[in-house]
């Protein structure tokens, strides 16, 4: 095959991966729509599946027909993504993340990956409707900044770009799940705290109470802060060093790689200070992903600066 | 003095006070807070220290704004009193955050396991079972399934309890994450105080730099810098290359290569060696690093005066100002009778005519059909008065332009081509250089920036993965009976812990099988 062709693979590849991805939102949010007069689950309680008065019932049975088709097309479209960024690198010969396009592509790929992989650990198909929500966002925000498969400029001639957006990527894509629990959290246990026992109903109390929601997004972040300080803090200074003759020069993606940071650190410290736990800290880790957000597209479109090969 | 006031607080009890709030967590994550918010103006306006032309032109664009945010420092927030108000308020926060912890720390480090405490079922999770093992056999059991924990045990009148700790180094992992921060701040002030840097355009085609301070276009050094230590490297450019992707093709005009070669000799009088400076290669000599920054295009023009004689014959840099190349340069000749001349334009390397009113524009960065426009101005170029004066800018406070009846009088000129100038002299486009604009520092130590954040990285990974895992177990004689209570406290709260106490428990049933077996043969 030539590179046209895989370039010409990739780009119906990564089309077809968003489409399904669209419809993977839409069968997520109709799992929540079928459950939302439904009361929870009293299996808990009762002793058989069969003995609620709710499981079995048609509506139940429909929410979980929609949900198990959101996972098949979110797994579905996150191996056809796969395919388009495996074949984007085969006609670009080089790392398929490269500019805003394609990172757009493959921290989209990172980031369904992640929520497939804590689906089978932890269970949290409940942030599929963000994940899906979010993930179709992106790779149609990235169809608009596409470029053609080509080589890089050479700034971008180094093994430090492999590693250090690989780093931001992995990151990224664990941020996005953290911040999909967090609203959740701040939804939940607003939820709670003003809904009466009996008015519980809809999908928000079939997912896991805000305190099993909070340890999922905790251990998210704790799991990508380290990361991100790598990517941010350690691989992006050495290369800067090499390209740039400084480690760190306030670039404005430095700056809110920083920033990231920061924010990210607050949250953590959040969660061990009296006052901040809880909804003050689900916040912060909102903000953060928000800084994160702005980098890719605010600094790489609006602002300018050194990174602006991003684009 | 009213009696009845709220005694003031006095000057050390003040002093009390006010340094346990600003080590409070509170305090800390709020100035962490401020320091992200304090950072963000920083990368919405240009920055003296990262592009002070950018500076420049805003001020030119916005003139009555910028003063105004000059004061405020917004153009160097990085060095602003309020930015560096912020990050000392927390480094001093950190300090005194780190120094009664690490006390603590070393204390607790040595301190034996707590006590058990009286009941169990207060703690967060507990357990109790039944077995036929004796007190010892249990104790000998949960010393094994403890593992490497930190463990005492103790009789109390036939009551064994044994109190065990683990995951001491998550408390060091933390210590030693918040150190780091400390010494990568000092590593980067160091580095700071002490080094160098400054940028240099040198043309091919022979062009030379010897490492001295005045041939330097821009140069900054730490406070503790001597400019005289400057190490005495030399080097000749012989060939800068810059490759584009073709017209035509996707990406038509996009870098691809840009490469410096040339010779260089680390101490004068040394051999020279050769070199090859790309992009993300710089060139080491001794602490030094030379990085390859930028390049662009150095036509080279002869000029004659009106009496004949040849006034200038050299290459002049035209400074990029776009992705293809449309680039800005200035020409003075001082030496020129019986004006100075003093030319100000722009390089296309590859124009494109518009049609006859149009300006010519630039359509891609490889010089496949070159044009230089001039503008020409005559006077005293003003170099006399001994201000420095940049080389990209032409001060024409005393010089007159020539007109051509209304319009300005204008020269087009293409590689090879000559045209007369108004006084009754020429200027020959004669050849087309390339120059590079090179980066050249030196930042001492660093490397203990690098090791620092490497160190901190260790420490987070270490203090967000190991537990600090308290387990008592209580063991009591019940007629032939023993009695065995189990309880685990976390002291960082965590929602797995029944589930970890299930495993130990299932452990410590493993290891008791394994003690009778033991005992029996």
């Amino acid at each position: 095959m030539t590179l046209e062709n895989y370039a010409q693979i990739s780009n119906y590849a990564v089309a077809s991966a968003t489409g399904i991805l669209a419809l993977a939102f839409v069968a997520y949010v109709a799992q929540w729509g079928f459950a939302r007069n439904v009361a929870p689950d009293r299996e808990l309680v009762n002793a058989g599946p069969a003995d609620g008065p709710d499981a079995g019932s048609v509506p139940v049975e429909r929410s979980n027909m929609a949900g198990g088709i959101g996972l098949s097309l979110t797994t579905l479209s996150a191996i056809v993504l796969l395919v388009g960024v495996a074949t984007r690198g085969a006609a670009a010969e080089r790392v398929p993340w490269g500019n805003m396009y394609e990172f757009g592509c493959a921290a989209t790929l990172a980031a369904l990956t992640a929520y497939l992989i804590l689906v089978r650990v932890w269970e949290i198909d409940w942030v599929g409707p963000i994940i899906t929500g979010f993930g179709t966002v992106v790779l149609g925000a990235s169809a608009m900044v596409f470029v053609p498969a080509g080589p890089l400029v050479p700034a971008l001639h180094s093994y430090w770009l492999v590693i250090h957006v690989f780093g931001a990527i992995i990151s990224g894509s664990a941020f996005l799940v953290g911040a999909a629990a967090s609203v959740l959290y701040l939804v939940k246990s607003r939820a709670e705290r003003t809904t009466p026992e009996d008015q519980r109903v809809g999908f928000l109390w079939r997912i896991p109470s805000s305190a099993k929601i909070d340890q999922v997004a905790y251990r998210v972040h704790a799991f990508a802060f380290p990361i991100w300080t790598f990517a941010a803090l350690i691989a992006g200074p050495i290369w800067a060093q090499y390209a740039w003759g400084r480690y760190w020069g306030w670039d404005p993606k430095e700056v809110w790689a920083f920033i990231t940071w920061v924010v990210y650190a607050g949250y953590l410290h959040a969660r061990a200070t009296a006052g901040w736990k809880g909804k003050a800290a689900a916040i912060l880790a909102l903000v953060g992903f928000a800084t994160f957000v702005f980098n890719f597209v605010g600094v790489n479109l609006w602002v300018g600066g050194m990174h602006s090969y991003a684009k | 003095m009213s009696s009845n006031a709220v005694p003031a607080l006095g000057r050390r009890e003040f002093t009390r006070w006010f340094w346990r709030q600003l080590t409070s967590m509170r305090t800390a994550l709020l100035l962490l807070l401020l320091l992200a918010i304090a950072a963000v103006p920083g990368s919405l306006y240009p920055q003296r220290g990262v592009d002070a032309r950018a500076v420049e032109t805003y001020f030119l664009d916005h003139p009555k704004l910028a003063p105004v945010l000059d004061n405020l420092g917004m153009f160097a927030v990085y060095s602003s009193p309020w930015f560096s108000a912020v990050y000392l308020l927390l480094m001093v926060s950190l300090i005194g955050c780190i120094l009664p912890r690490s006390f603590v720390y070393l204390r607790a480090a040595r301190a034996r396991p707590p006590k058990a405490p009286r009941n169990f079922a207060r703690l967060p999770a507990s357990a109790s079972f039944e077995t036929d093992a004796s007190p010892d056999a249990v104790v000998t059991a949960a010393r094994r399934a403890l593992g490497r924990s930190r463990t005492d045990v103790v009789d109390r009148d036939g009551i064994w309890e044994v109190s065990a700790e683990k995951g001491f180094l998550r408390e060091a992992g933390n210590l030693l994450f918040h150190v780091s921060i400390v010494v990568v701040l000092i590593g980067v002030a160091v580095g700071t105080l002490f080094g160098y840097r400054g940028s240099v355009i040198v043309t091919d085609g022979g062009g030379q730099f010897a490492n001295s301070l005045p041939q330097y276009d821009e140069f900054s050094s730490g406070t503790l810098f001597d400019t005289g230590d400057l190490p005495p490297f030399a080097f000749t450019l012989d060939k800068v290359t810059a490759r584009f992707q073709p017209f035509n093709t996707p990406q038509a005009g996009a870098p691809r290569e840009f490469r410096a070669r040339g010779t260089y000799a680390a101490r004068p009088g040394d051999a020279d060696k050769p070199f090859d400076i790309t992009v993300n290669h710089p060139l080491s000599i001794g602490s030094t690093s030379v990085y390859l920054l930028g390049q662009g295009y150095a036509p080279v023009f002869k000029i004659t005066d009106a009496q004949g004689n040849v006034v200038f014959n050299d290459a002049v840099p035209f400074l990029p100002a776009d992705p293809t190349y449309t680039s800005n340069g200035i020409i003075k000749v001082p030496d020129a009778e019986p004006e100075q001349l003093g030319f100000q334009g722009f390089f296309l390397p590859t124009a494109v005519t518009q049609g006859d009113k149009e300006l010519s524009v630039s359509l891609h960065p490889a010089a496949a059909n070159p044009l230089v426009g001039l503008n020409v101005w005559h006077g005293d170029l003003g170099l006399d008065d001994g201000q420095s004066q940049s080389v990209f800018i032409l001060d024409k406070s005393k010089m007159q332009q020539y007109m051509d009846g209304d319009a300005a009088f204008r020269l087009s000129l293409q590689p090879g081509m000559s045209a007369d100038l108004p006084d009754g002299g020429t200027i020959e486009f004669t050849d087309i250089r390339q120059f590079a604009r090179f980066q050249i520092g030196s930042s001492p130590l660093v490397k203990v920036p690098l090791f620092g954040i490497v160190a901190g990285l260790i420490g987070l990974m270490v203090s967000l993965t190991i537990k600090p895992r308290r387990t008592w177990i209580r063991a009591r004689r019940d007629g032939s009976r023993t009695v065995v209570d189990v309880a685990v406290l976390d002291r960082v709260p965590r929602d797995d812990l029944p589930a970890d106490l299930d495993d130990f428990l299932e452990r410590f049933k493993d290891a008791l099988v394994e003690t009778e077996e033991k005992t029996a043969t």
